[in-house]
């Protein structure tokens, strides 16, 4: 790796292609795509259902866009096709002192759909080159390329961004010796909550299919989250109130990163006020993110979210 | 006029920083080492005198070692306030009453961090399983959903306050702009030259909807000192003293850690009003006599919140100060103009308190003139901290 970042300006942008397809679009390759992906959609495979959907023949899963363009296994292109290589800027990083890869990720957007016979293209240009980053991996650039895909009428049909990390690995600590490779890596679980003495009635309740709230003994209010003694009374004693879970939304994240395993992102979360007017964060499901209102009625429901951990979780619900 | 004890007793005489980075190649105890020297070769104060340290939880660095790597011989005080960025004005208010008092006579406020090369803080995480740490116990209603960083933390408020308020997601993006513009001209800032568009920040990609990846502060590597005693010393000394004329913590209604969500209204700032209050007490000066304000953007959202707490715009009307750009370049109240730490750097608010030491010197990268006083706050969303800085009594 050299001292100063080298400068890279030279493989920004340009305009390499046409990288062509092997094959035009057929059905044993959608049928193999869907077959892997369990997708039965019958506008994948079945003319008459295409049609009745608006379409003139069989369509190919959107999805399948990289797939058309593909190199075969000797990585030689088709005829007609540009044989230069769109990452040159990789290898140049190579020479300079980046040997190591990731791929970190990739968008698609699609303009219009293929259909069975289209015989596709693409054109590819290196749309942006980071600075010099440093990550826990190593330090490098982020590398992303803008593939464009076009049909046998030169009409866009959608686009890829591919973006790569180059980078020099850090040195590895030489002290710390490699763990025992004994058993297999632990799966990343959600963080299991903490119970103690005066939180425990709740997952108890969770577990039992049924929200529970603490309620104060001395000046009978509610509280959430529990602690053991009432901030208005003080008073020590209390006791678990099962509650209607039904509520509203109050507020709400659409969490998008970082990607914390094993959840799904985007991740819906909401702060939900109860009917009861106490306050709890839980995860909204059975709504889009596009759709999710502060105001929204909701409905509490119970999920064993891994095996052996359950958790409360909230479902929009009709009003009346 | 206020008569408040502490007002104008205790002086700012130094300050010191490392540059900041995303991979400063040195641990934490070399930073802090780093940054209090030169804090104190500003100041013209020989480390042999200091006999106090101050900081906040989440630093690394115990105040015994730093203490005794700058040469240091007796520390009779030293204290640590709790909750992280929302302390970062407090060991100067620590450090004021300790000098105030005669408890300490050279006191050195110190944050030093790797916060991008090491531990980062928004990754999400627990430390303990420990069922008598509240902290961790109180986790529980988060984690196991997935809400696990500051930001989503701070998304919570920030979707409530845009759906009660006039403000949008633009008014987010106002905040960065104006810091982003500052730190274009601070040639320490890490997006020194960089400024940014309104659209650029529209176009960010979500990090915790409603908050875009421009809202959110760096992550830096670097330290910040600085150097308090008497403001009777203050006057014999290498620099313009600069006084401490109010100093506050807060925490208020139903507080909370980062998740005060179970208030009446999540629109507000209760913490940060009372801090406003006692501040406003303790100077005798109100938010017509501040020149510029270095407000807490870890996230830019709570900076509407602030503008409102401390009086420069009516409760739920930033958008329009904003929309006005009175916080920019030029305006009535120009708003970080290190860049704050969406743009200079994350030390923890400390560099941020360093910010209005410039400029209350008149040495600012982006010195806003005229400056007689300036406030400071420190974390949001937090039991949090402020203070008022002024050039002379």
């Amino acid at each position: 790796m050299s001292e100063a970042p080298p400068d890279l300006s030279a493989f920004l942008g340009g305009d390499r292609g046409p990288y062509r397809s092997w094959d035009a679009v057929n059905r044993p390759m959608i049928r193999h795509w869907c077959e892997a992906l369990g997708d039965d959609n019958p506008v994948y495979r079945d003319a008459a259902a295409a049609r009745a959907a608006g379409f003139d023949g069989i369509v190919a899963p959107p999805t399948m866009l990289q797939a058309w363009t593909m190199r075969g296994y000797r990585e030689q292109r088709p005829p007609g096709s540009d044989n230069s290589d769109p990452f040159a800027v990789l290898a140049a990083l190579e020479e300079l002192g980046y040997p190591a890869v990731v791929a970190v990720n990739c968008e698609q957007e699609y303009q219009q759909y293929v259909i069975e016979g289209d015989s596709l293209y693409y054109r590819s240009t290196i749309e942006s080159i980071s600075e010099e980053k440093s990550t826990a991996l190593g330090t490098g650039f982020f590398v992303t390329e803008l593939s464009t895909y076009y049909n046998q009428r030169d009409e866009v049909v959608g686009t890829m961004r591919f973006r790569v990390f180059k980078f020099a690995p850090h040195p590895r600590d030489e002290v710390a010796a490699p763990a025992e490779a004994s058993s297999a890596p632990p799966a990343v679980r959600r963080m299991r909550p903490v119970r103690n003495q005066d939180t425990k009635f709740f997952w108890e309740g969770v577990e039992a299919g049924e929200l529970r709230v603490q309620r104060c003994e001395g000046c009978h209010t509610l509280r959430h989250p529990p602690s053991p003694a009432c901030p208005h009374c003080q008073s020590l004693d209390w006791a678990p109130q099962a509650v209607s879970g039904r509520g509203q939304v109050y507020s709400f994240v659409v969490m998008h990163y970082p990607e914390i395993p094993p959840f799904d992102y985007p991740n819906l979360i909401a702060l939900v006020e109860l009917e009861e007017g106490t306050r709890l964060v839980s995860n909204l499901v059975g709504v889009s993110r596009h759709e999710v209102r502060i105001g929204m009625p909701v409905q509490v429901e119970f999920a064993e979210v891994e095996p052996g951990f359950h958790l409360h979780r909230f479902r929009p619900r009709e009003q009346g | 006029m206020s008569d408040h004890f502490l007002r104008d007793k205790a002086a700012i005489v130094g300050v010191g920083a490392t540059e900041f980075s995303k991979q400063s190649g040195r641990t934490e105890i070399q930073l802090g080492v780093e940054a209090i020297l030169a804090a104190l070769a500003d100041a013209g104060i020989d480390p042999v005198e200091v006999d106090g340290m101050a900081t906040y939880t989440m630093d690394n660095n115990p105040e015994i070692e730093l203490h005794r790597l700058i040469g240091g011989r007796a520390l009779r005080f030293f204290s640590r306030a709790h909750y992280g960025g929302g302390a970062a004005c407090a060991p100067v208010m620590h450090a004021a009453m300790a000098v105030a008092t005669g408890v300490a006579d050279v006191v050195v406020v110190y944050r030093a961090m790797n916060e991008r090369s090491g531990f980062r803080f928004g990754q999400g995480g627990l430390m303990t399983e420990d069922p008598n740490a509240f902290e961790t116990v109180d986790f529980g209603w988060y984690f196991p959903h997935g809400l696990m960083t500051p930001a989503s933390w701070i998304a919570m408020f920030a979707q409530r306050y845009l759906h009660e308020t006039d403000a949008t997601t633009e008014d987010f993006g106002r905040v960065a702009v104006g810091g982003r513009d500052f730190a274009s001209t601070n040639p320490k800032a890490w997006f020194y030259q960089q400024a940014i568009t309104l659209e650029e920040h529209q176009a960010a990609r979500w990090i915790a909807e409603p908050l875009r990846l421009l809202d959110c502060c760096q992550e830096s590597d670097g330290a910040v000192a600085m150097v308090i005693t008497s403001a009777e010393r203050a006057k014999d000394l290498k620099q313009r003293p600069v006084l401490v004329r109010g100093a506050s913590q807060g925490a208020a209604d139903d507080q909370r850690m980062m998740t005060s969500f179970y208030r009446k209204s999540l629109t507000g700032l209760p913490e940060m009003g009372e801090v406003a209050r006692n501040l406003y007490a303790m100077s005798g000066l109100g938010p017509g006599d501040m020149q510029a304000a270095v407000l807490y953007d870890h996230f830019s959202p709570f900076v509407l919140p602030q503008l409102e707490e401390f009086g420069f715009a009516e409760r739920g009307r930033a958008c329009d100060f904003l929309r006005e750009g009175h916080h920019l370049r030029g305006g009535k109240l120009p708003v970080n103009p290190h860049g704050g730490q969406l743009g200079e750097a994350y030390i923890h608010g400390l560099n941020g308190v360093a910010e209005a030491v410039r400029q209350v010197r008149g040495e600012a990268a982006n010195q806003v003139p005229g400056l007689e006083h300036i406030l400071v706050t420190a974390g949001t969303g937090v039991p949090t901290s402020g203070l008022i800085l002024g050039g002379h009594a």
